[in-house]
């Protein structure tokens, strides 16, 4: 079976490491692609029910100087949600169960892989699944003719850096993480993120520290950019969302990195 | 996909010098020194809690030591663990199996690990589906999986990258007698095919069957190292007489017989029976006899590995 000397593999790069993981979860995805479909009908639902439901009854709306109906001023939120929401679903649950039940990570480590390729690879998976979601309901918001400006087509790798900052910090929380009760945590800081993002109203409904504090989460940083992109209304603000979500999940590598050195390489 | 070749390496497969593991304040390897020689097959015995994983952990480049000294196939695991790893097989203690995948995917993703090609990793998953006799298995889960099945799946995917050195912790614990003797049969044949095993457990027949050298390991520290035989004889004598005597009560305990033979040879007195550790067993018998002692039941028997094991561990337990 063995030789003395065999033919040794070189060792992967970080990219193909990082892809590899990917297949992997890939893999797993393909026999159960419904529970993808879950998270992306989600947003759909709202922007159906809230945007184009509730829209009925609100009058158009002036964003940057540009009157546009209420259900176009949701739908680029959803659009954030959905690379939000997915990328939540990988980097929390199904994190916490590879690192704490099934010691997948702990297999993976008797390989060539380190902590720093399983942090990128699952990282970048919970960023594909998100902004896979945000494809597809840009797809519906081109169709329903919601898209205003070329701009719209960098709502893409908007929704990438969106995927990657909550992936990344997601994944980080759910190292401290020691039972499934911890996780109400998350929703805790999910649902409020969700509703008060300026994703159904205007960050202007908010006076004095309540709207500074709103204007420095990240899913508002993430939902303006993508309204700003659709809208075609790109200023300075668009590049401050961009640096603060790519500062944020390059902390988050960081920090999941180090703690799956501390968790696993004891 | 450019292959390289790795010319002449170290005869040395492992070397330990003063090696330590301590998690906190608790010290769970105590100072050892190990070396294993390319082909052999080398165990580390010992009970519960003697740090025998925690050593094989530190051989896998995946627990980093706290003192001493550690080469794996020549290089430092604090530097080159992924490039040592690459040749490194390794069966853990507990089953590490991707519960998600089907029995070939997690045979097939794992080779991808290591950097193995497509095509290639997928001849080889065949080949070893055979080896473990799981190719009729390769579509079925994980979970519906026997003992034995998920740790010949795990020895397989321990081979898919044909490593130089194997390492097995406790890779029968747990399993059937039948399951046991299917997976000896496969590790003697992989040692016959020139790969280097590092083996640990607590079993003996697994250690006298597979083993050319071993170590018996205590509470962190080597206790005694030789070949099987080796071992028997340094600190066991040939034969063991086990003697039983009928009433032993309060007024006739087994202590006050034993001092009537203990200049027989050394004595470890048992609940239900005595020990008598000489060479030969017919002439203890004898003697017994001539005593005027009367033991309901006599037995012979060559001396084990258990007994050097027993001897040396001491037959308190550990957990
Ligand atoms: N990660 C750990 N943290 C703290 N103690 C540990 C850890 N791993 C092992 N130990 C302790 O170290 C000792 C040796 O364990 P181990 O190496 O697993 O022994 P063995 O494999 O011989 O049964 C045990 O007392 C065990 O509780
Ligand atoms: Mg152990």
């Amino acid at each position: 079976m063995a030789t003395t000397t065999h033919p040794v593999h070189p060792p992967l790069g970080p990219a193909r490491a990082a892809w590899l993981l990917v297949t992997r979860s890939y893999t797993v995805y393909r026999q159960q692609w419904k529970l993808f479909l879950t998270g992306f009908l989600e947003p759909v639902f709202f922007l159906f029910s809230i945007g184009i439901g509730v829209g009925q009854l609100v009058a158009d709306f002036e964003v940057g100087g540009q009157s546009i109906p209420y259900a176009e001023f949701v739908a680029p939120g959803m659009l954030a949600v959905s690379a939000f929401n997915g990328a939540l679903m990988d980097s929390t649950y199904n994190v916490f169960f590879k690192l704490k039940y099934d010691k997948l990570y702990d297999q993976m480590l008797a390989t060539p892989l380190t902590t720093s390729d399983i942090a990128r690879g699952e990282i970048l998976w919970g960023q594909l699944r998100g902004s896979s979601y945000s494809v597809a309901f840009l797809l519906l918001m081109w169709a329903l003719g919601m898209l205003h400006s070329w701009t719209a087509i960098l709502a893409l790798p908007a929704a990438l850096l969106i995927g990657f900052a909550f992936s990344a910090v997601c994944m980080a929380a759910t190292t401290w993480m020691t039972s499934w009760q911890d996780f109400d945590k998350i929703t805790l800081l999910q649902l409020p993120l969700f509703l008060f993002s300026a994703t159904f109203f205007p960050i202007t409904a908010y006076d004095g520290w309540l709207r500074w504090v709103v204007e420095v989460t990240p899913l508002y940083r993430g939902v303006v950019l993508c309204r700003e992109l659709t809208l075609g209304q790109v200023g300075w603000e668009s590049a401050v969302s961009v640096v603060y979500l790519v500062v944020m999940g390059l902390i988050g590598l960081a920090v999941v990195r180090r703690r799956l050195d501390t968790l696993l390489l004891t | 996909m450019p292959l390289y070749r790795v010319g002449a390496v170290t005869e040395s497969m492992i070397l330990a010098r003063g090696l330590r593991k301590s998690f906190g304040d608790f010290e769970a390897v105590k100072g050892i020194d190990v070396d294993v020689r390319r082909g052999e097959a080398f165990g580390f015995l010992g009970p519960n809690g003697a740090g025998k994983s925690s050593t094989m952990r530190m051989i896998a480049s995946v627990s980093p030591i706290s003192g001493g000294s550690l080469q794996i196939l020549g290089m430092d695991p604090a530097t080159d663990g992924p490039a040592i790893r690459g040749r490194l097989g390794v069966c853990p203690q507990e089953d590490t199996l991707d519960n998600e995948l089907n029995v070939r995917d997690n045979l097939y993703i794992y080779g991808r690990y290591f950097g193995i090609p497509k095509g290639e990793v997928n001849s080889r998953v065949d080949e070893l589906l055979e080896f473990v006799s799981l190719t009729e298995k390769a579509k079925a889960k994980v979970e519906d999986l026997s003992g034995g099945m998920k740790r010949r799946l795990t020895i397989a995917r321990s081979l898919v990258n044909r490593p130089d050195l194997l390492l097995l912790d406790e890779p029968t614990t747990g399993l059937d007698p039948q399951a046991r003797h299917v997976l000896w049969d496969q590790l003697f044949r992989l040692k016959q095919a020139g790969v280097t095993l590092v083996i640990t457990t607590h079993y003996m027949d697994e250690a006298e069957q597979l083993c050319d050298r071993l170590v018996v390991m205590d509470k962190g520290l080597i206790a005694a190292e030789g070949s099987p035989r080796q071992l028997i004889e340094e600190h066991s004598t040939r034969e063991v007489t086990e003697l039983r005597f009928g009433i032993t009560d309060e007024t006739n305990p087994h202590e006050l017989i034993a001092e009537k033979v203990e200049d027989l040879g050394r004595l470890e007195v048992l609940p239900d029976r005595i020990l008598v550790y000489s060479p030969d067993g017919e002439e203890v018998i004898a003697k017994v006899h001539e005593r005027g002692l009367d033991p309901i039941g006599v037995l012979v028997r060559r001396s084990t590995l258990e007994d050097v094991f027993l001897k040396l561990t001491g037959r308190t337990l550990v957990d």
